[in-house]
């Protein structure tokens, strides 16, 4: 079981950083999932894996009876899942968002904040002034 | 007593959080609300500062669960400066945000954002658990998301981009990290891991989790060479967001980076101070030079970010009291600071409505009085007598001579000229030549609003002005916090009570 779970979360980190390497902003939210799932993996491997039985004590008992499981990174595990559901939730509509309104899902293609010219010529530098615009319609 | 002292600064912010939710299509009570509930914070913080300076460390347990079970929260020296001054930025710049985010911003959520923004990085200060410390560090990253591309330009889209994958990574990287010393150690407890850890006699596995904390902290703080977010995204929202953030954000990265190696991470100090030596003197060398090279006075101020960092880490690398006390002083003195230069740019940009240095110009002439705010906080920044800069710098140089590390105090010191080079640039390009011929016209903002942009501008000048001057109470202060720090037996003892 530790072995399938150490090559599986070292399979998803290699895939999840793979994958971060790629221009196309889709391809990023991918990576940042596949990694979230090998943190996941690790917080539960942190906590071994040695027994099935759940961690209850019988009543009139004072031990569990048999070998219980670890219920603390499967809380751990649960809390980082649903904070990553949000987060990955949110990086997603950012993601929808700016290629509505950039018209490029590449992100070696988004120099807005950071235009090239900085040493330039003045008045070359593509954007509006930051900030200040109100913004496209929501 | 000690229960509420340290709950009400997490509750107080989350509270008005949930409230601004009920009220976000009447921004005008929005307004009112922000203040109110930064009122109320800096009022709690000040009650936590002034229980802790009499009683060294304070611990709660949440739910009545003894630690190492519970979720704990402890107020030590560090903590409760670090909640003090966060609650005082959130005031300030809640004064100031009253006049910078209009009321589309706030219909969008500004409050709410605001609110869980200060709330979640007083957890992460007053946190005794490293498992928390993690929920509360994503609880500002969320807040921090909206807060940024609340203005929805299209800049700020791009910004959001890149500072959402970075910082993501990083929480994930903080998160494998955890996951490994949970598996070490089998305990999450901030105390009761500097226990076990002292036990454990596996100091490569141990040394690599430490560089696993060090990159993904070494993000959030924007160390290098993990920096590259920050001034890409910085200069794009609003100037009352842009403020928050450079006041508090990158901090929670010291002070996280801070707490570990003080507390649990200490088994192998010659290897992890070595590294976080290295990387301090790289950022604030890497951080200074990338200043020099750009023209936006946002951007500047955003890159000094980055080399002021290193100043902090470097007094951790330093690992004496002496050293940790420079680290706590420095970071004070640099919120002040850095926090009133991006409050002046914001009142800048509202005149040319550009902040890009040849599009500025003739506000000596224009604004003397915020020429000289100006300049008082530059210098500070620099680290000139008798500022609060100054003597910042002064502990962290001499904690480096005590350390013989004669090579990193020089940079620190050239590190500070070339900061005084950044700071004369702005000085030059926006105060003292005359106007572009092109500049459109000031339009000064309303008198209501004038005085809310520039009351927090010389509060905080007042601020850095004082701490220079009685830099004995707050050298004092901050030795005090630097001796508990590396020396946590208080700490462990308070959370885990010997016999209980």
């Amino acid at each position: 079981m530790d072995t399938i779970v150490a090559l599986s979360a070292g399979l998803l980190v290699a895939g999840g950083v793979y994958l971060l390497h790629a221009p196309n902003l889709m391809r990023l939210i991918f990576g940042l999932m596949l990694l979230g799932n090998a943190a996941n993996l690790v917080l539960l491997a942190g906590g071994r894996f040695f027994g099935a039985v759940p961690p209850l004590i019988a009543e009139g008992e004072t031990l569990v009876a048999g070998d219980p499981a670890n219920a603390l990174p499967q809380a751990l595990a649960l809390t980082a899942i649903v904070i990553s559901f949000g987060i990955l939730a949110f990086a997603i509509i950012l993601v929808l968002r700016s290629y509505q309104f950039l018209g490029t899902a590449d992100a070696d293609a988004m120099r807005l904040a950071e235009p090239d010219t900085a040493w330039e010529s003045p008045g070359e530098s593509p954007g509006e002034s930051p900030g200040e615009s109100p913004g496209e319609s929501r | 007593m000690t229960d509420i002292l340290l709950l009400a600064p997490v509750g107080l912010p989350l509270l008005t959080a949930i409230v601004a939710v009920f009220l976000r299509h009447a921004p005008h009570w929005q307004r009112r609300l922000n203040l109110a509930g930064s009122l109320a914070l800096t009022v709690a913080a000040a009650a936590l500062f002034a229980a802790v300076m009499d009683d060294a460390v304070l611990s709660s347990q949440m739910g009545g669960w003894p630690a190492p079970f519970g979720i704990t929260l402890v107020a030590d020296g560090l903590s409760a400066i670090m909640v003090l001054v966060a609650a005082v930025m959130g005031l300030l710049i809640a004064i100031y945000a009253l006049a910078d985010i209009d009321d589309t911003l706030l219909r969008r959520g500004f409050v709410v954002y605001y609110q869980i923004l200060v709330g979640g990085v007083c957890g992460a200060f007053l946190t005794g658990d490293l498992f928390n410390l993690y929920v509360w560090f994503e609880t500002t990253l969320i807040a921090s998301f909206g807060l940024l591309v609340l203005g929805g330009t299209r800049e700020q889209l791009d910004a959001g981009v890149k500072y959402v994958v970075v910082n993501v990574a990083a929480t994930l990287l903080l998160l494998i990290s955890i996951g490994m010393l949970y598996g070490l150690t089998g305990t999450l407890n901030l105390a009761d891991l500097s226990r076990t850890v002292a036990d454990i006699d596996n100091d490569g596995l141990l040394n690599l989790i430490s560089v696993l904390f060090i990159v993904a902290f070494g993000i959030k703080a924007a160390l290098f060479p993990f920096f590259f977010w920050l001034p890409a995204s910085y200069h794009t929202p609003a100037t009352a967001v842009t403020a928050i953030f450079g006041a508090l954000l990158t901090k929670l990265g010291v002070y996280a980076l801070i707490r570990l190696f003080t507390l649990v991470l200490t088994h192998d100090p010659a290897f992890t101070n070595t590294v976080l030596l290295v990387l301090a003197l790289l950022t604030m060398v890497t951080g200074v030079l990338g200043a020099a090279a750009q023209n936006d006075v946002n951007r500047i101020l955003s890159f000094h970010i980055i080399s002021q960092i290193g100043y902090m880490i470097l007094g951790l690398a330093l690992y004496a009291p002496l050293a940790v006390a420079g680290a706590i002083i420095y970071t004070v003195h640099n919120i002040l600071a850095k926090t009133n230069l991006f409050l002046i740019a914001g009142i800048l940009r509202r005149h040319a409505g550009s902040l890009e240095l040849h599009r500025l110009g003739g506000f000596y002439q224009a604004r003397p009085a915020l020429a000289v705010a100006f300049l008082i906080s530059a210098l500070s920044l620099a680290g000139l007598p008798p500022l609060s800069g100054f003597w910042a710098k002064l502990i962290v140089v001499q904690a480096g001579m005590d350390a013989q590390a004669y090579a990193a105090a020089g940079i620190a010191l050239a590190v500070g000229f070339l900061t005084l080079f950044s700071m004369t640039k702005i000085w030059i390009g926006a105060f003292w030549t005359p106007a572009p011929p092109d500049a459109e016209p000031v339009t000064p903002p309303s008198r209501a609003g004038a005085w809310a942009l520039q009351a927090p501008v010389w509060v905080l000048v007042a601020c850095i002005v004082l701490a220079g001057f009685t830099a004995e109470t707050l050298f004092g202060l901050s030795l005090e916090a630097g001796r508990a720090l590396m020396d946590p037996s208080t700490y462990i003892a308070t959370v885990l009570p010997p016999g209980a």
